[in-house]
């Protein structure tokens, strides 16, 4: 059943249209991220279920109540900031006590709830230190705490990582992730970063220009793009401009290479696609004197040490592909070594181009 | 060097011999109604300028306020602050002296005579109006600052957990601000405690503040008396410096989160 809705919301800036018509349903108890480059309109979206600014279209239902003109103390909503939104005047403790204290809560029983919610959130121990005297993970990790404190009916989250350290943002994630769970609340997660937003969420929306390009599971979001965009967006992808050469057999023709692509069958001859393989899906090997069918040869321009992985650049007849392969076997094929990748039939999607239409732009994969 | 030649011309006589007489004098009449009339004045114009200057700032910097109300404001601030002495004394008096402009205008159009509501320029009302002129622009100069440093995340963080705008300013935006509060008002107490030329020239010395008996007492012909008037000096550091005493722990109590 839907806890939180948003039914075509737009929001204009002048001429400038921040927000082009979204919806969104999200069950009680869910985790939603808004996923998508600056400027794309998630941070508006996220400011008009808090209160902050009005849409000029649409609007908002959280629990069957219309809360599009609520104003944003009377929403019951817990917000987390980018950063630098504890009260500096106050300390841990009474941070995360404010909003009891407004809600007019006896001392003795926001006092308890106060330590329980420090605890959650591992600072039962820094609960009377300042915000200057903690770190930005601690900072955050009190923020949280603090939006919690009023039982919100929903969780806005707006970048909160954004400004932590690799390591923390891990670490963070997966607390926000844990507590969000045992909670059970409902959560609006804006982020830019995708590994962050396929790590932690129920659902993600990709949003692009004020437009939600695809909404679907994580699961979903990696191995069905529906767009173009998307599948630029969410993870590294090898894009393949072709047109369908014979539906029925499922083949398409890229740069004079004929592939065998199972999700082309069906498809109109002559159709413009375009043909997303994961570089975990490619194959490579040593390329020898025997012809091989699907494949694409070219000689390895660089590699990227991972850790678990390496990934591989190869490039030949004006294609770039990057493959990833375990370290172990990347190294028989060190940079100039010449080898063939293996398209595979399966693994590969196919997404329509507009057949009159300019084509995407040719994007370097490592750039992605 | 000044200040340590007038704390030891304090205690000296006119044969430079040491005495306490000059000191113990600044307890009698007139000069302990100068230092009250001096201390009257720096807080009233401390209080009603930094108070008001502190809405003004805000008003201007706050969100929704046009660019140029702020740049021109800031402008007018700069200006203003240092706008004192003889000129600003001739303004106030072309404007609300007895045949002063809006003085002539109330009495002519809207029947309403200043003078005879019993407010008169040369007085200490007009000294402390007159001082306002400076003090408010300085306050509003000083605080623009701290008021710029309240982040927006904050009244969004306030507002999202419940709080009116009046509980944000009551347990956030005040207490953030009052470090800086404090500081600007006891700049702008010592800025009207030592002014000297408005008052002067506004009042010819018929309003007893400190400054206007020292110059008296140093380049007075009939007052002539330099080491009382270095006892004077003595006497304002004293204020000054029992204002510090009473400033340091509110500072130090208001800003405690930000040590």
């Amino acid at each position: 059943m839907t806890f939180l809705q948003l039914e075509n919301l737009h929001r204009d800036f002048g001429t400038v249209k921040a927000l082009n018509g979204i919806d969104i349903s999200l069950g009680e108890g869910e985790f939603l991220s808004l996923l998508g480059p600056s400027g794309c309109g998630k941070t508006t979206a996220l400011r008009l279920v808090a209160g902050f600014d009005r849409p000029n279209q649409g609007r908002i239902v959280v629990d069957g109540k219309d809360v599009t003109n609520v104003a944003p103390n009377k929403r019951d909503m817990g917000m987390v900031f980018q950063a630098y939104s504890l009260f500096p005047n106050m300390t841990a403790r009474q941070n995360v006590e404010f909003g009891l204290k407004i809600r007019g809560q006896h001392k003795h029983d926001r006092s308890h709830r106060v330590d329980d919610l420090l605890e959650l959130v591992g600072l039962g121990h820094a609960a009377d230190r300042y915000p200057h005297q903690l770190s930005g993970g601690m900072q955050q990790r009190v923020a949280l705490a603090r939006a919690l404190a009023i039982e919100p009916r929903v969780l806005l989250l707006d970048e909160p990582l954004s400004a932590l350290d690799a390591k923390v943002r891990v670490q963070l994630r997966e607390e926000i992730r844990r507590i969000q769970l045992e909670l059970g609340i409902t959560t609006l997660y804006v982020t830019h970063d995708q590994e962050e937003a396929l790590a932690i969420s129920d659902h993600v929306a990709v949003m692009n220009g004020g437009v939600i390009e695809q909404m679907g599971t994580p699961s979903e979001m990696y191995t069905a793009p529906l767009t173009p965009f998307v599948a630029e967006f969410i993870g590294t992808m090898n894009r393949l401009d072709a047109v369908v050469i014979d539906g029925g057999a499922g083949e398409v023709e890229h740069s004079g290479m004929r592939l065998q692509v199972d999700a082309a069958r069906g498809r109109r001859d002559g159709e413009r696609v375009l043909v997303l393989i994961r570089p975990e899906s490619l194959e490579l090997e040593a390329q020898t004197n025997g012809a091989t069918p699907n494949s694409f040869t070219g000689e390895v321009l660089t590699q990227t040490f991972l850790g678990p992985v390496t990934r591989l650049k190869v490039t030949g007849s004006g294609t770039s592909l990057i493959a990833d392969m375990s370290t172990a076997r990347a190294a028989a094929l060190p940079v100039g070594a010449r080898v063939v990748a293996k398209i595979p039939s399966e693994g590969a999607k196919l997404i329509s181009l507009p057949d009159d239409g300019p084509g995407l732009p040719v994007l370097d994969p490592d750039d992605q | 060097m000044p200040a340590g030649a007038v704390l030891v011309g304090a205690f000296q006589n006119n044969q430079d011999n040491p005495t306490l007489s000059n000191v113990r004098l600044l307890f009698n009449h007139p000069y302990i109604d100068a230092y009250r009339t001096s201390i009257e004045i720096s807080l009233t114009t401390a209080l009603i300028g930094g108070v008001a200057g502190l809405f003004i700032a805000y008003a201007a910097i706050r969100e929704g306020t046009p660019k140029f109300l702020r740049s021109g404001l800031t402008t007018f601030s700069g200006v203003a602050a240092n706008f004192g002495g003889i000129p600003l004394a001739f303004a106030f008096i072309a404007t609300l002296g007895p045949l002063g402009i809006l003085t002539v205008f109330l009495k002519d159009h809207l029947h309403y005579n200043l003078n005879s509501q019993g407010f008169s320029l040369f007085s200490k009302t007009g000294v402390e109006l007159a001082y306002m002129y400076f003090q408010l622009p300085l306050m509003i100069l000083v605080i623009s600052p701290a008021i710029d440093g309240l982040k927006k995340e904050w009244r969004e963080a306030a507002a999202n957990l419940g709080a009116q705008p009046w509980q944000f300013w009551r347990y956030v935006g005040l207490p953030v601000l009052m470090p800086s509060i404090l500081g600007a008002m006891i700049l702008l107490f010592g800025n009207a405690f030592a002014a000297y030329a408005t008052a002067y020239s506004l009042t010819s010395g018929s309003v007893n503040i400190v400054p206007i008996l020292i110059g008296a007492y140093y380049s007075g012909n009939v007052l002539d008396n330099p080491h009382l008037a270095q006892a004077m000096a003595f006497g304002m550091f004293a204020v000054l410096a029992l204002m510090m005493l009473i400033y340091i722990p509110l500072q130090r109590r208001a800003a405690k989160w930000a040590k």
